[in-house]
Protein backbone atom coordinates (compact mmCIF):
# COMPACT_ATOMS: atom_id res chain seq x y z
CA UNK A 1 0.00 0.00 0.00
CA UNK A 2 1.24 3.58 -0.87
CA UNK A 3 3.14 5.38 2.46
CA UNK A 4 2.21 9.16 1.91
CA UNK A 5 5.07 11.14 1.39
CA UNK A 6 5.30 15.37 1.90
CA UNK A 7 7.05 17.98 -0.22
CA UNK A 8 9.76 20.32 2.23
CA UNK A 9 7.80 22.62 3.97
CA UNK A 10 9.99 25.64 2.64
CA UNK A 11 9.75 24.52 -0.98
CA UNK A 12 6.24 24.00 -0.19
CA UNK A 13 5.67 27.89 0.90
CA UNK A 14 7.66 28.65 -2.54
CA UNK A 15 4.71 27.12 -4.22
CA UNK A 16 2.09 28.85 -2.60
CA UNK A 17 3.48 31.98 -3.30
CA UNK A 18 3.42 30.86 -6.77
CA UNK A 19 0.18 29.80 -6.68
CA UNK A 20 -1.01 33.13 -5.28
CA UNK A 21 0.37 34.79 -7.85
CA UNK A 22 -0.90 33.04 -11.11
CA UNK A 23 -3.97 33.64 -8.69
CA UNK A 24 -4.10 37.08 -8.63
CA UNK A 25 -2.45 37.78 -12.35
CA UNK A 26 -4.27 34.86 -13.97
CA UNK A 27 -6.69 32.78 -12.57
CA UNK A 28 -8.83 35.89 -10.48
CA UNK A 29 -8.82 38.10 -14.14
CA UNK A 30 -10.15 35.28 -16.23
CA UNK A 31 -12.78 33.75 -13.45
CA UNK A 32 -15.66 36.00 -14.98
CA UNK A 33 -15.71 35.25 -18.78
CA UNK A 34 -14.95 31.30 -17.21
CA UNK A 35 -18.68 32.20 -15.17
CA UNK A 36 -20.44 34.55 -17.84
CA UNK A 37 -19.15 32.06 -21.09
CA UNK A 38 -19.54 28.59 -18.73
CA UNK A 39 -16.57 27.95 -20.18
CA UNK A 40 -13.23 25.86 -19.35
CA UNK A 41 -10.44 28.16 -17.76
CA UNK A 42 -7.73 27.51 -19.52
CA UNK A 43 -5.39 30.21 -18.75
CA UNK A 44 -5.24 28.89 -14.95
CA UNK A 45 -5.21 25.47 -15.68
CA UNK A 46 -1.85 26.04 -18.28
CA UNK A 47 -0.78 28.32 -15.50
CA UNK A 48 -0.74 25.42 -13.33
CA UNK A 49 0.49 23.19 -15.65
CA UNK A 50 3.53 25.82 -16.06
CA UNK A 51 4.60 25.37 -12.25
CA UNK A 52 4.09 21.30 -13.29
CA UNK A 53 1.25 21.57 -10.35
CA UNK A 54 -0.60 18.53 -12.05
CA UNK A 55 1.63 15.89 -10.90
CA UNK A 56 2.22 17.61 -7.48
CA UNK A 57 0.81 14.38 -5.62
CA UNK A 58 3.34 12.03 -7.61
CA UNK A 59 6.65 10.98 -5.33
CA UNK A 60 9.41 12.68 -5.91
CA UNK A 61 11.57 9.58 -7.16
CA UNK A 62 9.02 9.75 -9.89
CA UNK A 63 9.77 13.01 -10.96
CA UNK A 64 6.48 14.30 -9.46
CA UNK A 65 6.63 16.93 -6.18
CA UNK A 66 5.91 14.56 -3.49
CA UNK A 67 2.92 16.35 -1.80
CA UNK A 68 1.23 15.10 0.87
CA UNK A 69 -2.45 15.06 1.18
CA UNK A 70 -2.59 18.22 3.04
CA UNK A 71 -0.44 20.55 0.60
CA UNK A 72 -2.59 19.47 -1.82
CA UNK A 73 -5.60 20.39 -0.51
CA UNK A 74 -3.78 24.02 0.66
CA UNK A 75 -3.31 24.42 -3.28
CA UNK A 76 -6.92 23.67 -3.55
CA UNK A 77 -7.59 25.97 -1.15
CA UNK A 78 -5.69 28.80 -2.66
CA UNK A 79 -7.53 28.25 -5.81
CA UNK A 80 -10.38 28.24 -4.46
CA UNK A 81 -9.80 32.19 -3.36
CA UNK A 82 -9.52 33.02 -6.85
CA UNK A 83 -12.19 30.85 -9.24
CA UNK A 84 -14.27 28.00 -8.04
CA UNK A 85 -14.63 26.38 -11.12
CA UNK A 86 -10.49 26.57 -11.72
CA UNK A 87 -10.13 25.17 -8.21
CA UNK A 88 -12.67 22.14 -8.99
CA UNK A 89 -11.19 21.04 -12.27
CA UNK A 90 -7.96 21.22 -10.14
CA UNK A 91 -8.80 18.99 -7.25
CA UNK A 92 -11.15 16.63 -9.24
CA UNK A 93 -7.82 16.16 -11.37
CA UNK A 94 -5.55 15.38 -8.66
CA UNK A 95 -8.29 12.83 -7.18
CA UNK A 96 -7.56 10.89 -10.39
CA UNK A 97 -3.48 11.12 -9.68
CA UNK A 98 -4.19 10.15 -6.23
CA UNK A 99 -5.80 6.91 -7.76
CA UNK A 100 -3.22 6.05 -9.82
CA UNK A 101 -0.12 6.65 -7.09
CA UNK A 102 -2.01 4.75 -4.81
CA UNK A 103 -3.06 2.25 -6.61
CA UNK A 104 -1.77 1.43 -9.72
CA UNK A 105 2.00 2.37 -10.14
CA UNK A 106 3.11 -1.75 -9.52
CA UNK A 107 2.06 -2.33 -13.74
CA UNK A 108 4.16 -1.15 -16.91
CA UNK A 109 1.19 0.54 -18.09
CA UNK A 110 1.01 3.06 -15.25
CA UNK A 111 4.62 4.05 -14.47
CA UNK A 112 4.86 5.18 -18.21
CA UNK A 113 1.97 6.98 -17.85
CA UNK A 114 3.36 8.70 -14.68
CA UNK A 115 6.02 9.90 -16.86
CA UNK A 116 4.51 11.04 -19.23
CA UNK A 117 1.72 12.77 -16.91
CA UNK A 118 5.14 14.22 -15.13
CA UNK A 119 6.95 15.72 -18.10
CA UNK A 120 3.52 16.65 -20.36
CA UNK A 121 1.65 17.90 -17.30
CA UNK A 122 -2.08 15.73 -18.89
CA UNK A 123 -4.94 16.63 -17.46
CA UNK A 124 -6.74 13.60 -15.91
CA UNK A 125 -10.82 13.86 -16.51
CA UNK A 126 -13.43 10.73 -15.15
CA UNK A 127 -16.60 9.53 -15.96
CA UNK A 128 -18.11 7.27 -12.92
CA UNK A 129 -21.61 7.93 -12.93
CA UNK A 130 -23.72 6.49 -15.60
CA UNK A 131 -27.63 6.94 -17.24
CA UNK A 132 -30.15 4.76 -15.13
CA UNK A 133 -27.83 3.89 -12.57
CA UNK A 134 -29.12 6.96 -9.86
CA UNK A 135 -25.46 8.23 -8.69
CA UNK A 136 -24.71 5.12 -7.62
CA UNK A 137 -20.67 4.77 -8.46
CA UNK A 138 -20.28 1.21 -7.29
CA UNK A 139 -22.64 0.27 -9.57
CA UNK A 140 -22.54 0.15 -13.62
CA UNK A 141 -23.94 -0.76 -16.80
CA UNK A 142 -21.33 -0.38 -19.22
CA UNK A 143 -18.87 -3.24 -19.38
CA UNK A 144 -15.68 -3.99 -20.65
CA UNK A 145 -15.54 -6.07 -23.95
CA UNK A 146 -12.06 -7.55 -24.35
CA UNK A 147 -10.20 -9.31 -27.41
CA UNK A 148 -6.46 -10.18 -28.30
CA UNK A 149 -5.63 -7.78 -25.91
CA UNK A 150 -7.24 -4.69 -26.23
CA UNK A 151 -11.21 -3.52 -25.34
CA UNK A 152 -13.54 -2.08 -26.21
CA UNK A 153 -16.01 0.23 -24.01
CA UNK A 154 -19.30 2.59 -24.21
CA UNK A 155 -20.66 4.50 -21.65
CA UNK A 156 -23.28 6.80 -21.07
CA UNK A 157 -22.05 9.36 -18.71
CA UNK A 158 -24.75 12.46 -17.52
CA UNK A 159 -21.63 14.29 -16.16
CA UNK A 160 -17.84 14.51 -17.53
CA UNK A 161 -16.13 17.40 -15.94
CA UNK A 162 -14.24 19.16 -18.66
CA UNK A 163 -14.34 16.43 -20.92
CA UNK A 164 -13.54 18.35 -23.86
CA UNK A 165 -10.39 19.73 -22.47
CA UNK A 166 -8.88 16.74 -20.77
CA UNK A 167 -5.76 14.33 -21.88
CA UNK A 168 -6.72 11.51 -20.52
CA UNK A 169 -10.27 9.75 -18.83
CA UNK A 170 -10.67 7.07 -16.19
CA UNK A 171 -14.17 5.55 -16.69
CA UNK A 172 -15.82 3.23 -14.74
CA UNK A 173 -17.06 -0.17 -16.00
CA UNK A 174 -18.01 -3.77 -15.44
CA UNK A 175 -15.15 -6.42 -15.41
CA UNK A 176 -16.71 -7.81 -18.90
CA UNK A 177 -19.98 -8.29 -20.17
CA UNK A 178 -20.99 -11.45 -17.62
CA UNK A 179 -19.62 -9.60 -14.28
CA UNK A 180 -22.04 -8.27 -11.47
CA UNK A 181 -22.99 -4.92 -11.71
CA UNK A 182 -20.70 -3.88 -8.83
CA UNK A 183 -18.02 -5.79 -10.29
CA UNK A 184 -15.88 -2.65 -11.49
CA UNK A 185 -12.62 -1.35 -12.82
CA UNK A 186 -11.32 1.61 -13.47
CA UNK A 187 -9.77 1.95 -17.08
CA UNK A 188 -7.41 4.96 -18.14
CA UNK A 189 -7.85 6.15 -21.65
CA UNK A 190 -5.97 8.59 -23.96
CA UNK A 191 -7.51 11.46 -25.82
CA UNK A 192 -6.68 9.83 -29.23
CA UNK A 193 -8.31 6.41 -27.47
CA UNK A 194 -11.51 7.60 -26.80
CA UNK A 195 -14.62 10.10 -28.75
CA UNK A 196 -16.91 11.94 -26.87
CA UNK A 197 -20.74 12.89 -27.98
CA UNK A 198 -22.38 15.20 -26.23
CA UNK A 199 -25.48 13.98 -24.99
CA UNK A 200 -26.70 17.50 -22.14
CA UNK A 201 -24.92 20.71 -22.07
CA UNK A 202 -23.66 22.33 -18.82
CA UNK A 203 -25.59 25.68 -18.05
CA UNK A 204 -25.77 25.89 -14.30
CA UNK A 205 -26.13 28.52 -11.75
CA UNK A 206 -22.08 27.86 -10.32
CA UNK A 207 -19.24 26.17 -11.14
CA UNK A 208 -19.87 26.91 -14.78
CA UNK A 209 -16.20 26.52 -16.11
CA UNK A 210 -16.13 22.98 -14.98
CA UNK A 211 -18.27 22.38 -17.95
CA UNK A 212 -19.46 19.39 -16.64
CA UNK A 213 -21.65 18.13 -19.74
CA UNK A 214 -23.37 14.71 -20.34
CA UNK A 215 -21.55 12.62 -22.79
CA UNK A 216 -21.44 8.82 -24.39
CA UNK A 217 -17.90 8.20 -24.43
CA UNK A 218 -16.82 5.43 -26.80
CA UNK A 219 -13.19 4.03 -25.90
CA UNK A 220 -10.89 1.38 -27.51
CA UNK A 221 -7.57 0.58 -26.07
CA UNK A 222 -5.21 -1.73 -24.50
CA UNK A 223 -6.06 -4.00 -21.56
CA UNK A 224 -2.59 -3.08 -20.18
CA UNK A 225 -4.68 0.31 -19.33
CA UNK A 226 -7.47 -1.53 -16.85
CA UNK A 227 -6.73 -0.97 -12.98
CA UNK A 228 -5.23 -3.29 -11.70
CA UNK A 229 -7.37 -3.83 -8.61
CA UNK A 230 -11.32 -3.23 -8.27
CA UNK A 231 -13.31 -0.09 -8.03
CA UNK A 232 -14.63 -1.07 -5.32
CA UNK A 233 -11.11 -0.99 -3.42
CA UNK A 234 -10.22 1.96 -5.12
CA UNK A 235 -12.99 3.77 -3.99
CA UNK A 236 -13.04 3.28 -0.58
CA UNK A 237 -9.39 3.19 0.16
CA UNK A 238 -8.59 7.03 -2.03
CA UNK A 239 -11.28 8.40 -4.62
CA UNK A 240 -14.27 8.89 -1.62
CA UNK A 241 -11.80 9.89 1.38
CA UNK A 242 -9.78 12.17 -0.89
CA UNK A 243 -12.36 13.80 -3.03
CA UNK A 244 -14.26 14.78 0.06
CA UNK A 245 -10.91 16.16 1.64
CA UNK A 246 -10.05 18.08 -1.62
CA UNK A 247 -13.32 19.49 -2.56
CA UNK A 248 -13.65 20.22 1.00
CA UNK A 249 -10.58 22.67 1.02
CA UNK A 250 -11.70 24.25 -2.16
CA UNK A 251 -15.04 25.10 -1.38
CA UNK A 252 -12.82 26.46 2.48
CA UNK A 253 -11.28 28.91 -0.06
CA UNK A 254 -14.17 29.98 -1.65
CA UNK A 255 -15.34 30.76 1.73
CA UNK A 256 -12.37 32.50 2.94
CA UNK A 257 -12.38 34.95 -0.20
CA UNK A 258 -16.02 35.97 0.81
CA UNK A 259 -15.18 36.66 4.36
CA UNK A 260 -12.47 38.26 2.82
CA UNK A 261 -14.73 40.48 0.79
CA UNK A 262 -16.71 40.87 4.09
CA UNK A 263 -13.55 42.48 5.89
CA UNK A 264 -13.07 44.52 3.64
CA UNK A 265 -16.61 46.23 3.52
CA UNK A 266 -17.01 46.28 7.22
CA UNK A 267 -13.21 48.09 7.45
CA UNK A 268 -14.37 50.80 5.28
CA UNK A 269 -17.32 51.20 7.16
CA UNK A 270 -15.14 51.56 10.20
CA UNK A 271 -13.19 54.08 8.41
CA UNK A 272 -16.49 56.29 7.79
CA UNK A 273 -17.21 55.80 11.69
CA UNK A 274 -14.39 55.44 14.02
CA UNK A 275 -16.04 56.03 16.60
CA UNK A 276 -18.95 53.08 16.04
CA UNK A 277 -18.52 49.94 15.26
CA UNK A 278 -21.29 48.70 12.73
CA UNK A 279 -23.43 45.32 13.62
CA UNK A 280 -21.44 44.04 10.68
CA UNK A 281 -18.55 44.12 12.79
CA UNK A 282 -20.00 41.39 15.00
CA UNK A 283 -21.50 39.34 11.87
CA UNK A 284 -18.17 39.48 10.53
CA UNK A 285 -16.87 37.75 13.95
CA UNK A 286 -19.31 35.53 13.98
CA UNK A 287 -19.15 34.38 10.25
CA UNK A 288 -15.56 33.74 11.32
CA UNK A 289 -16.20 30.77 13.66
CA UNK A 290 -18.05 29.22 10.70
CA UNK A 291 -14.95 29.48 8.47
CA UNK A 292 -12.94 28.39 11.42
CA UNK A 293 -15.05 25.48 11.76
CA UNK A 294 -14.99 24.48 7.75
CA UNK A 295 -11.10 24.17 8.15
CA UNK A 296 -10.45 22.63 10.78
CA UNK A 297 -13.30 19.69 10.23
CA UNK A 298 -10.85 19.28 6.75
CA UNK A 299 -8.04 19.18 8.73
CA UNK A 300 -9.44 16.48 11.37
CA UNK A 301 -9.92 14.48 8.34
CA UNK A 302 -6.64 14.73 6.77
CA UNK A 303 -5.42 13.44 10.05
CA UNK A 304 -7.74 10.47 10.07
CA UNK A 305 -6.91 9.53 6.95
CA UNK A 306 -3.09 10.44 7.06
CA UNK A 307 -3.32 7.64 9.90
CA UNK A 308 -4.72 5.33 8.00
CA UNK A 309 -2.52 5.30 5.14
CA UNK A 310 0.44 5.27 7.56
CA UNK A 311 -1.64 2.08 8.77
CA UNK A 312 -1.44 0.51 5.59
CA UNK A 313 -4.34 -1.71 6.43
CA UNK A 314 -6.79 -1.40 3.51
CA UNK A 315 -9.37 -3.20 5.45
CA UNK A 316 -9.74 -0.28 7.61
CA UNK A 317 -10.94 1.70 4.87
CA UNK A 318 -14.53 0.01 4.77
CA UNK A 319 -15.07 0.83 8.79
CA UNK A 320 -18.15 2.29 8.49
CA UNK A 321 -17.06 4.62 10.80
CA UNK A 322 -14.37 6.17 8.68
CA UNK A 323 -16.92 6.07 5.97
CA UNK A 324 -19.38 8.43 7.94
CA UNK A 325 -16.95 10.88 8.93
CA UNK A 326 -15.84 11.20 5.54
CA UNK A 327 -19.26 11.67 4.18
CA UNK A 328 -20.27 14.55 6.94
CA UNK A 329 -16.65 16.26 6.15
CA UNK A 330 -19.04 16.97 2.84
CA UNK A 331 -22.26 17.52 4.37
CA UNK A 332 -21.10 19.68 6.73
CA UNK A 333 -18.84 21.75 4.64
CA UNK A 334 -21.12 22.38 1.66
CA UNK A 335 -23.76 23.33 3.86
CA UNK A 336 -20.88 25.90 5.70
CA UNK A 337 -20.74 27.38 2.40
CA UNK A 338 -23.60 28.48 2.23
CA UNK A 339 -24.16 30.00 5.16
CA UNK A 340 -20.82 31.77 5.19
CA UNK A 341 -21.58 33.31 1.92
CA UNK A 342 -24.75 34.01 2.57
CA UNK A 343 -23.45 36.11 5.65
CA UNK A 344 -20.95 37.76 4.15
CA UNK A 345 -23.76 38.60 1.61
CA UNK A 346 -25.52 40.05 4.87
CA UNK A 347 -22.50 41.88 5.71
CA UNK A 348 -21.66 43.61 2.67
CA UNK A 349 -24.69 44.14 1.60
CA UNK A 350 -26.37 45.63 -1.55
CA UNK A 351 -22.94 45.89 -3.04
CA UNK A 352 -22.53 42.48 -2.93
CA UNK A 353 -26.16 41.54 -4.63
CA UNK A 354 -24.94 43.60 -7.78
CA UNK A 355 -23.40 41.57 -10.05
CA UNK A 356 -21.27 44.56 -11.38
CA UNK A 357 -19.43 45.55 -8.04
CA UNK A 358 -15.96 45.28 -6.74
CA UNK A 359 -17.99 43.71 -3.84
CA UNK A 360 -20.02 41.34 -5.79
CA UNK A 361 -20.28 37.90 -4.20
CA UNK A 362 -22.66 36.68 -7.42
CA UNK A 363 -20.51 33.66 -8.81
CA UNK A 364 -19.72 32.62 -4.95
CA UNK A 365 -23.52 31.78 -3.85
CA UNK A 366 -24.33 30.17 -6.96
CA UNK A 367 -21.21 27.88 -6.58
CA UNK A 368 -21.76 27.17 -3.08
CA UNK A 369 -25.34 25.90 -3.94
CA UNK A 370 -22.97 23.35 -6.08
CA UNK A 371 -20.98 22.03 -3.53
CA UNK A 372 -24.21 20.81 -1.95
CA UNK A 373 -26.07 19.65 -5.09
CA UNK A 374 -23.24 18.79 -7.30
CA UNK A 375 -23.25 15.20 -5.48
CA UNK A 376 -26.01 15.41 -3.74
CA UNK A 377 -26.05 16.13 -0.10
CA UNK A 378 -29.53 14.14 0.65
CA UNK A 379 -28.15 11.05 -1.54
CA UNK A 380 -25.07 11.01 0.85
CA UNK A 381 -27.20 11.50 4.18
CA UNK A 382 -29.47 8.51 2.79
CA UNK A 383 -26.49 6.33 2.62
CA UNK A 384 -25.30 7.58 6.66
CA UNK A 385 -28.66 6.90 7.57
CA UNK A 386 -27.99 3.22 7.15
CA UNK A 387 -24.64 3.51 8.69
CA UNK A 388 -25.38 5.11 11.44
CA UNK A 389 -27.82 2.63 12.82
CA UNK A 390 -25.11 0.23 12.40
CA UNK A 391 -21.91 2.20 13.91
CA UNK A 392 -21.08 3.05 17.17
CA UNK A 393 -18.60 4.95 18.06
CA UNK A 394 -15.94 3.70 20.40
CA UNK A 395 -15.00 6.91 23.34
CA UNK A 396 -11.30 7.28 23.72
CA UNK A 397 -10.09 5.27 20.83
CA UNK A 398 -6.79 7.36 19.08
CA UNK B 1 -20.99 -24.45 12.63
CA UNK B 2 -22.51 -21.05 12.19
CA UNK B 3 -22.46 -21.23 8.41
CA UNK B 4 -26.09 -22.86 7.99
CA UNK B 5 -27.42 -20.16 10.22
CA UNK B 6 -25.96 -17.32 8.31
CA UNK B 7 -27.13 -18.27 5.27
CA UNK B 8 -30.78 -18.50 6.75
CA UNK B 9 -30.54 -15.02 8.39
CA UNK B 10 -28.86 -13.85 5.14
CA UNK B 11 -31.71 -15.34 3.11
CA UNK B 12 -34.51 -13.34 4.96
CA UNK B 13 -32.44 -10.19 5.74
CA UNK B 14 -30.08 -10.05 2.65
CA UNK B 15 -32.83 -8.82 0.49
CA UNK B 16 -30.00 -10.38 -2.08
CA UNK B 17 -30.79 -10.57 -5.89
CA UNK B 18 -29.11 -14.09 -6.18
CA UNK B 19 -30.67 -16.36 -3.99
CA UNK B 20 -28.19 -17.85 -1.00
CA UNK B 21 -28.65 -20.90 -1.65
CA UNK B 22 -26.39 -20.12 -5.51
CA UNK B 23 -23.80 -18.65 -3.54
CA UNK B 24 -20.46 -20.22 -2.17
CA UNK B 25 -19.26 -19.46 1.08
CA UNK B 26 -17.14 -17.31 -0.19
CA UNK B 27 -18.96 -15.64 -2.79
CA UNK B 28 -19.16 -11.53 -2.91
CA UNK B 29 -22.21 -10.32 -0.98
CA UNK B 30 -22.37 -7.10 -2.51
CA UNK B 31 -21.96 -8.52 -6.18
CA UNK B 32 -25.09 -10.90 -4.80
CA UNK B 33 -27.21 -7.44 -4.19
CA UNK B 34 -26.45 -6.50 -0.72
CA UNK B 35 -27.05 -2.75 -0.12
CA UNK B 36 -26.24 -0.68 2.95
CA UNK B 37 -29.46 -0.53 4.11
CA UNK B 38 -29.91 -4.58 3.67
CA UNK B 39 -26.57 -4.51 5.82
CA UNK B 40 -28.67 -2.82 8.99
CA UNK B 41 -31.28 -5.02 9.11
CA UNK B 42 -28.74 -8.66 8.15
CA UNK B 43 -26.67 -6.91 11.36
CA UNK B 44 -29.85 -6.77 13.73
CA UNK B 45 -30.97 -9.75 13.08
CA UNK B 46 -27.08 -11.35 13.76
CA UNK B 47 -27.33 -9.49 17.03
CA UNK B 48 -30.57 -10.88 17.87
CA UNK B 49 -30.24 -13.84 16.95
CA UNK B 50 -26.72 -14.92 18.67
CA UNK B 51 -26.84 -12.75 21.10
CA UNK B 52 -23.78 -10.69 20.25
CA UNK B 53 -22.86 -6.39 20.11
CA UNK B 54 -20.96 -5.91 16.85
CA UNK B 55 -17.90 -3.59 17.90
CA UNK B 56 -17.09 -0.86 16.08
CA UNK B 57 -13.98 -2.39 14.27
CA UNK B 58 -16.01 -5.03 12.98
CA UNK B 59 -18.58 -2.97 11.39
CA UNK B 60 -16.90 -2.84 8.26
CA UNK B 61 -17.93 -3.70 4.41
CA UNK B 62 -15.40 -6.58 4.84
CA UNK B 63 -16.92 -7.86 7.36
CA UNK B 64 -20.60 -8.23 6.03
CA UNK B 65 -18.59 -9.29 2.49
CA UNK B 66 -19.02 -12.87 2.41
CA UNK B 67 -21.19 -15.52 4.11
CA UNK B 68 -17.78 -17.13 5.35
CA UNK B 69 -16.98 -13.95 6.97
CA UNK B 70 -19.99 -13.08 8.42
CA UNK B 71 -19.89 -16.43 9.96
CA UNK B 72 -16.45 -16.33 11.17
CA UNK B 73 -17.38 -13.14 13.01
CA UNK B 74 -19.81 -13.68 14.78
CA UNK B 75 -17.83 -16.98 16.13
CA UNK B 76 -14.92 -14.30 17.80
CA UNK B 77 -17.57 -12.24 19.02
CA UNK B 78 -19.79 -15.59 20.60
CA UNK B 79 -16.40 -16.49 22.23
Amino acid sequence: MFKPTQMDSNEFNQIITQVHQIGKDIVAPNAQDVDEKARFPKEGIEALKGLKLLSSYVPESLGGMGMSIEQVSKVCEVLGHYCGSTAMIYAMHKIQVACIVHHCLDENYYQGYVDKLVSEQRLIASATTEIGIGGDLLSSFCAVEATDGNFELEKKAPVISYAEDADDLMITARRNPDAAKSDQVGVLVSKEQYEVEPISDWDTLGFRGTCSSGFVVKAKASVEQISPVSFTEVLSQTMHPYSHIVWASLWSGIAASAVDKARKFVKNAMRKNPNMPPISSVRLAEVETLLYDMKNNVTASIIDYDKLLAKGDTDAFTNFGFAIRVNNLKIKSSQLLIDIVGQSMMICGIASYRNNSDMTLGRHIRDAYGASLMVNNDRIMMHNSSLVLMHKEEAGRV
Amino acid sequence: MNIEKVREILSTHGRLTTPVDQLQDDSDLYQAGLTSLATVGLMLALEDEFDIEFPDSALSRKTFGSIESIAETVEDLSE
